[in-house]
């Protein structure tokens, strides 16, 4: 089996055995409605994280998602609130907005040179801060589009629910599969985490990329905040704290490399339902605290850290003896 | 002795500036805010207000100076004041003695840098990614120390160390002043100080010329962890109570902001822990006075944005070299020749 | 020769300065369509700074390029791909975690309603490698092959994209010989299809193999450029490494190789890096190390200071046998180092000259016991004025002094810690004259004192002038050892070609 994939078969084996070992226990979890529930619970972090993925891909870090997040599903309920724009076009326009930061970030981090970190660290100030001027409390939104679109799913048999937003989740995974592997811009952000330099002299465009990628990051934590505010039916400024820190840990999980250069949006997917999994065993056992869930999830990341740096080694060492 | 009060003191001027600049602009708007009353032998004021509050933040950013120092980052002490102020909040109620509290607090922090130092220094893992591991699942042990719920206390030793007050001044501002002080001699009046700055600058050429780098690094780390332990005392203390959830959250990345201000490069290499301690006043001064203001808290974060951006673009490679006239080469392509390995 | 039609390439005049030194110094070079022309010279020659002209990743200062005729100014090394120049360097510069073919067509992959086509991709792929005699699974990561077919791969991407010159920087360095000829066929058929091929190395014999013609660069000057056929191998080094070898008698210190024995290793060495080695070394002596490049001199330095352990003999001080097995515990036996690159691995940049000198000593006092400043101040100016630093106060940060100066604070660094046995890797290269004689006085002063010095350089003229000893190196491994009055620049020369014709005539002399 060719290295890269190791990573990726590791994340689907443990899915797959923990999944079995939840159903052992508790064989109600083995229902198209636990999945379905797994799929709509998730879909905003799932959205989110396939920005990440690219992001960190490409070898850089985008902590501004949640702020981004949040800041979105405010401005919506702000937006439908007040004024008597149609859900649609606030959503464009909020989709417009993000990716407008994000590029903006990722302009900022190629001409500036700055690290990545720092300057989404102020992109997470600046949006958190922006959600909060908006409105400090949480805004219901009662639009009857919102219903309308909550009463969209798709019916498992088995009683189980494909929803909009998890249906859309998977779109979005689909389509940033497509993204990474069918299209030149994933290439180069393959390129960018497989070393900067070298692509630029293999005249990959950087600025152009980098942007891209920020941007696209961008779009989709837009994208997820719309989802969260139809997941939530609010907006509130202090919503999604700390989702960043899930995405990443999603990403990561499923194999891609935080380095960059090497990983999967498929992995992410698998990252994000072990994530899942281990909350629903959780809710399903009923005895075992939820503070289990991050204990657990930080051993994971540790486990696959030291499984890249090991394969890192183990290549380095191979080569030597080439 | 002259000349080094006045590097010193050039170092610390924009700092000093900023600080003065803003305590101005609040005093000007709010007469009151520079006044200081003398209560039960106790000082009270705005300006005491901002020491105190500022406590938590000041202490972490004392540890984060030192690794970032080293070319680091320690995203973990958050997290790790969590687990301290669980820890110490638990041990506490469970009838054990103030001092053995404390210590083993203490001990519980400086065995988190361990953690962290093992895996930068030893692992050879990425400082950000390392640290990303206690950060994520920290939380978690906080709240299996507290098995979930806000652990509430009530003995007087440690509430005071919160709220208590010694020599007129709050305890968490005697506090850190103390331990910065400790800590800044430490530095400066041993080696300690360049060496760690000879890491930061370059770890190979520091090697070579026999500095124990990993053992450097590993105490850059266990600084860090017993900074946050202190600071999730402190914060303990002042709510009378540990709460796994919200205990230090966020504050490791007003941690790096105070640093950066403090005008500390995130690259490594020369540091000051009086500047960090600075940067750390600095954003609590702009808090209070926005708070005082009547302007809504959430414009707090708007401007901390801002205050990053600027101080990026001031140290920006390319804002530095358009406003120097030294051109330097710009190798696009290999480094130099190197002998074939 | 002058520019004719037949040339496909010509530098003119071609003049590179860095602050400090003059890096290329009016070089003329020529290419012709279907030559293989060798570029060589020892490291800081210029080699690479004229490639970089040549491919516009450096600006040259003056000096005009012409390909096929034409006047070219290429702004990037992409655009100079654009024009007809690809490049293809030791460290491939391909990226390991992309596939084969993504790496053949990255910026061009064939699209099929906006999407990649990868099928196609592939398929092109394993028809342009095919060209090259190479049937692999381009679906690969480039990471999973070896260093010689991921050179391949880079020499097909350039000339697929260029097509008129290729320059190869160094790529058997980390070949063995089965995949070196497996190169040259390739150079050979790329050759024969008229490109231009410069091609850069320290392996001599390989140069006499695919070569037709050489030119030799020597501190950025243009020493001359020979058909391949009509020089030998003792003149190639000549070139090289040696001014004109005027057979000068090594008259001085005959009183040399009296001193006392102090470090004797035995069978020292360490796997891939150096062959093990006997070496000793007597007080007041030093130590020449010389041989051409990759022949294993840092490697030795590295070994015998501990900066890699050795993983096979044993060191003796003065009789006792001793552990080297970190920098630290060579420094608590005084040994200093000062190693070949100096920005990556000697200067702390941002520090001042001060901390610089002093940072090797405190570190051997350990961090609780500091040396006071005025102890600190009182040593930096006394090296500042004793080697002659060239800094406008000790406060200086080093990284803004010359090449020359950061070098002499090194020195500094390691003379604060009294050293009795110092290793000096090309304590001389990109340095001005100036600098360059004080350092060389300085070593001989050094060895009056009664240190024990090793020192690796490039110069033989340099070596012939301090070194009571001579060892000569090559494939990483130590093969002569010259003393007395066979110290001179033309026994080493010899000594080292006779090294690089596999040993044969090592009986001759």
């Amino acid at each position: 089996m060719k290295q890269k994939y190791l990573p990726l078969t590791a994340t689907i084996l443990i899915f797959v055995l923990s999944y079995a070992l939840c159903v052992m226990q508790f064989p109600n979890m083995l229902s198209t409605r636990v999945i379905g529930n797994l799929l709509t619970d998730n879909a905003f972090l799932g959205i989110a994280a396939v920005g990440m993925t690219f992001v960190i891909l490409s070898g850089g870090i985008d902590l501004s998602v949640g702020a981004v997040i949040a800041f979105t599903g405010v401005f919506l309920a702000v937006v439908l609130e007040q004024g008597g724009l149609h859900p649609l076009v606030a959503f464009a326009l909020a989709l417009a907005i993000t990716t407008a930061f994000g590029a903006l970030m990722g302009a900022i981090i190629h001409y500036l040179e700055m690290p990545a970190f720092i300057v989404t660290l102020a992109g997470m100030f600046l949006a958190r801060g922006m959600a909060f001027v908006l409105s400090i409390d949480s805004v219901p939104i009662k639009h009857p589009f919102y219903a309308t679109l909550k009463g969209f799913y798709y019916k498992l048999p088995g009683g189980g629910r494909i929803t909009l937003i998890g249906g859309l989740m998977l779109l979005v995974f689909a389509v940033g599969i497509m993204i990474a592997h069918r299209t030149r811009f994933g290439t180069n952000v393959y390129a960018l985490g497989g070393g900067a330099a070298t692509a630029q002299l293999m005249g990959v465009p950087v600025a152009r990329t980098t942007i891209g990628i920020y941007a696209l990051s961008g779009l989709l934590a837009g994208l997820s905040g719309i989802v969260f505010s139809l997941y939530t039916s609010a907006g509130y400024s202090l919503a999604a704290v700390g989702v960043e820190l899930d995405a990443i840990t999603a990403v990561v999980i499923g194999g891609t490399l935080l380095t960059g250069g090497s990983g999967f949006v498929a992995g992410t997917l698998v990252g994000i339902l072990i994530q899942g999994l281990i909350q629903t065993y959780i809710t399903f056992d009923g005895t075992l605290s939820s503070w289990w869930t991050k204990i657990l999830i930080g051993l994971l990341l540790f486990a696959f850290i030291l499984l890249q740096k090991g394969i890192i080694r183990l290549s380095r060492v191979e080569r030597q003896h080439a | 002795m002259t000349a080094t009060v006045r590097t010193y003191l050039r170092r610390l001027l924009p700092q000093l500036i900023a600080l003065a600049v803003i305590v101005i602009a609040i005093s000007m708007v709010f007469p009151g805010f520079l006044s200081l009353q003398i209560q039960n032998g106790r000082l009270y004021g705005s300006l005491i207000d901002i020491l105190n509050r500022g406590a938590p933040v000041v202490l972490l950013a004392i540890g984060m100076t030192v690794v970032i120092a080293t070319k680091g980052i320690d995203l973990s002490v958050g997290a790790v004041m969590a687990i301290c102020g669980a820890v110490a909040a638990s041990l506490i109620t469970s009838g054990h003695s103030l001092a053995e509290t404390l210590l083993a607090t203490l001990v519980v922090g400086i065995l988190c840098g361990v953690w962290n130092g093992l895996l930068v220094a030893i692992l050879d893992i990425q400082p950000i990614i390392a640290t990303l591991v206690l950060m994520v699942a920290g939380r978690g042990i906080a709240q299996l120390v507290t098995e979930g719920a806000i652990l509430t206390f009530n003995h007087p030793g440690l509430i005071f160390i919160g709220s208590g007050s010694f020599a007129g001044l709050p305890m968490p501002v005697v506090i850190w002043l103390i331990f910065g002080v400790l800590v800044a001699l430490l530095v400066r009046q041993t080696a300690l100080g360049m060496l760690i700055e000879a890491i930061g600058v370059n770890r190979q050429a520091s090697t070579l010329s026999g500095v124990l780098t990993p053992v450097l690094l590993i105490a850059a780390y266990v600084l860090s962890g017993l900074c946050a332990a202190i600071a999730g005392i402190i914060a303990a203390a002042d709510i009378r109570g540990a709460d796994a959830n919200n205990a230090g959250l966020w504050l490791e990345l007003d941690a790096i902001l105070a640093v950066v201000v403090g005008g500390t490069s995130l690259l490594g290499g020369r540091f000051s822990i009086a500047a960090s301690v600075l940067g750390a006043i600095i954003i609590q001064a702009i808090n209070t006075g926005i708070l005082l203001s009547g302007f809504p808290p959430e414009f707090n974060l708007i401007i901390k944005a801002a205050i990053i951006v600027f101080i990026l673009v001031l140290q920006s490679p390319r804002f530095r070299t358009a406003f120097t006239f030294v051109r330097l080469p710009r190798a696009t392509g290999k480094p130099t020749e190197r002998e074939a390995k | 020769m002058h520019s004719t039609s037949d040339n496909i390439l010509s530098a003119v005049r071609i003049e590179k300065g860095f602050p400090g030194t003059k890096a290329l110094d009016k070089v003329d070079f020529q290419l012709r369509r279907g030559e293989v022309h060798a570029l060589l010279g020892e490291n800081g020659a210029g080699k690479s700074t004229l490639i970089k002209c040549l491919t516009g990743a450096y600006r040259r200062d003056s000096g005009s390029i012409l390909l096929d005729g034409v006047e070219v100014d290429p702004r990037d090394t992409f655009d100079a791909q654009r024009l007809g120049i690809g490049t293809v360097y030791q460290e491939v510069n391909l990226l390991p975690n992309l596939t084969v073919a993504e790496n053949l067509f990255l910026g061009r992959q064939p699209r099929r309603f906006g999407m990649i086509d990868t099928r196609a991709m592939n398929r092109m792929a394993r028809e342009l490698l095919a060209e090259y005699e190479l049937d692999l699974d381009v679906t690969g990561d480039l990471a999973s092959y070896s260093v010689a077919i991921q050179q391949v791969v880079a020499i097909a991407r350039a000339v697929d994209l260029s097509g008129k010159v290729l320059i190869l920087d160094e790529p058997t360095a980390s070949l063995d010989a089965h995949e070196v000829a497996m190169l040259f066929r390739i150079v050979r058929r790329l050759k024969a299809r008229g490109l231009g091929i410069i091609f850069i190395t320290h392996f001599l014999e390989q140069v006499y193999e695919i070569s037709d013609r050489i030119t030799v660069l020597r501190n950025g000057q243009l020493v001359g450029t020979r058909e391949t056929a009509d020089l030998d191998r003792r003149d190639l080094i000549t070139m090289m490494i040696g001014r004109e070898l005027a057979d000068e008698i090594h008259t001085h210190h005959a009183s040399a190789g009296e001193g006392r024995l102090r470090y004797r290793f035995r069978n020292y060495g360490r796997r891939g890096h150096i062959e093990p080695f006997d070496l000793d070394v007597r007080a007041g002596e030093v130590v020449g190390i010389a041989g051409l490049l990759g022949s294993g001199r840092t490697e030795t330095a590295e070994v015998l200071f501990g900066a890699h352990r050795a993983d096979s003999g044993t060191a003796e001080i003065d009789g006792r046998a001793v552990d080297l097995p970190s920098p630290r515990a060579a420094i608590r036996r005084k040994f200093g180092f000062c190693p070949e690159d100096r920005k990556t691995a000697g200067i702390v940049g941002d520090l001042s000259v001060r901390e610089n000198i002093v940072l090797a000593l405190q570190a051997r006092r350990g961090w609780t016991r500091p040396i006071s400043r005025t102890e600190q101040n009182r040593l930096a100016d006394h090296y500042i004025r004793a080697l002659d630093i060239r800094t406008a106060d000790r406060e200086k940060p080093i990284k803004l002094l010359s090449g020359g100066n950061q070098q002499k604070a090194i020195l500094a660094r390691w003379l604060a810690t009294e050293p009795e046995f110092l290793i000096l890797d090309e304590p001389t290269r990109g340095i001005d004259v100036g600098a360059h004689a004080e350092i060389v006085k300085l070593i001989e002063s050094l060895r009056e004192r009664g240190l024990s010095l090793i020192v690796i350089s490039s110069e033989i003229e340099e070596l012939v002038a301090y070194s009571t000893r001579v060892v000569v190196l090559r494939d990483r491994a130590h093969v002569a050892e010259l003393d007395g009055e066979r110290i001179t620049a033309h026994n080493i020369v010899e000594a080292i070609a006779a090294a690089n014709e596999g040993g044969r005539r090592d009986g001759d002399r």
